[in-house]
């Protein structure tokens, strides 16, 4: 999802009886539903994962400005323009409750944005694909916003207190997003038949990218079962998958337009869509930093921080300045 | 990398009258600056009439350990409740 390939472990998921008491009384009350808090005892991998998968989540916000801050300058009207700008401004305010969520566990900001800024750490694959035409804009909040709703409710119920209340926070925005992009997806659909075409080739585009935003299928996920065991993980990758194209389907169709997948088809007997596979290729390679934007979102966000420095300094000898005058008075 | 700004714990009052409530926290030079980012971090959708910002290095815990001897008392108090007295109906509310 946001965080796609979390490592966790490595190793089995312990029982309860080879788990030491400190241990043990740790994973029961995951079992009873009670929150971890940041300053209790946790194992070392309980911790490390968390930092993992919360930055990785923090970072995905992050770099998810930049396709859509694409288009801000080139909305089609103002309206569009204001909308798509609070939208992007919520990401980063995304990004900053993670953040901040993450550091609880012990690790630093300065850390974390040295760690996306050297490619070291990893975001969701989904912005590493290119934003064509306006109606991209309409899939990545239907699609895009659409999947992250799916995977981000059930994380509010996660087992670390201030992951789950940054979800909380998360997922009451997280529904404009998807709405207004459906909203631009209608007008399109509904316009002439060029604006009909771009909106069929934004979904082609993003659809299968979409579907792979889930992770890995759940026999290629090594790490599903010890996050799950931990109540950071609430879902298998799969079952959101088929969650997202069960809800999804239909609204497509609503639209007028066509889902690309001449193997999607409403299977009776399960109550599902069955669906063709994805090109898990590909999303390796996305991951690996190959695909088609990777490089780019990079240097923007080091550039960002490069072109910020001045600015940020300034902010730190104002505050100096103003410290050291209330000192002399 | 520059040294880290200070971080800061934001606290909102909401519209209805309640107590400033704990939102999350947020890095910022001084002050001034840690007001100015929480109204855009955490007031986007008119979340507050006021703000509170509290230097995080300042805010005194208590400890998971402390967490028997300071709350298990409480426990043994449910007197302490309403619920625990059962009024005749023919009282009626109370």
């Amino acid at each position: 999802m946001y965080a796609q390939e979390v490592k966790s472990t490595g190793k089995g998921v312990k029982s309860l009886d080879e788990m030491d008491p400190q241990e043990r009384a740790f994973q029961e009350r995951i079992d009873a539903d009670i929150k971890i808090e940041p300053k209790e005892w946790m194992p070392d991998g309980y911790r490390k994962t968390l930092i993992r998968q919360i930055s990785q989540h923090a970072h995905s916000e992050i770099v998810g400005q930049l396709p859509e801050g694409n288009w801000i300058t080139r909305a089609p009207t103002l309206d569009r323009k204001a909308i798509l700008l609070a939208k992007v401004q919520d990401e980063a305010g995304h990004g900053l409750y993670l953040y901040c969520a993450a550091e609880t566990l012990g690790v630093s900001r300065d850390q974390m944005t040295e760690d996306l800024l050297s490619g070291k750490a990893k975001y969701s694959s989904i912005f590493n694909y290119p934003t064509l035409t306006w109606a991209d804009i309409g899939a990545i909040g239907w699609l895009v916003d659409g999947a992250a709703i799916m995977n981000q409710v059930p994380i509010q119920r996660c087992s670390f207190g201030p992951y789950s209340r940054a979800m909380i926070r998360v997922c009451k925005e997280e529904s404009f997003h998807q709405r207004q992009g459906y909203d631009i997806m209608i007008k399109l659909a509904n316009g002439t038949n060029a604006q009909k075409e771009m909106a069929q080739d934004a979904l082609n585009r993003w659809w299968h990218p979409s579907l792979m935003m889930f992770g890995p299928p759940d026999d290629q996920s090594v790490h599903s079962a010890q996050s799950m065991a931990w109540k950071i993980k609430m879902n298998t990758n799969d079952e959101l998958r088929q969650k997202f194209v069960d809800e999804t389907v239909p609204q497509a169709e609503y639209l007028g337009l066509t889902v690309p997948d001449p193997d999607l088809k409403w299977n009776e007997e399960r109550g599902h869509y069955d669906f063709g596979e994805l090109d898990w290729n590909e999303f390796y390679e996305v991951i690996k930093g190959n695909g088609p934007c990777n490089r780019e979102r990079l240097e923007a966000r080091q550039r960002a921080w490069t072109d910020g420095a001045w600015f940020r300094e300034g902010l730190v000898a104002h505050a100096e300045k103003r410290a050291s005058r209330v000192a002399a008075e | 990398m520059s040294s880290e700004w200070p971080l800061w714990e934001i606290f909102i009052r909401g519209q209805h009258g309640l107590s400033h409530r704990h939102v999350g926290s947020l890095h910022a030079p001084d002050a001034e600056m840690a007001i100015n980012n929480a109204r855009d971090v955490y007031t986007r959708r008119a979340e507050g009439v006021s703000i509170w910002a509290v230097k995080a290095s300042d805010v005194v815990a208590s400890a998971p350990g402390e967490k028997g001897p300071l709350f298990d008392p409480a426990n043994s108090k449910v007197y302490r409740h309403p619920t625990f007295f059962d009024i005749p109906k023919e009282v009626g509310k109370m």
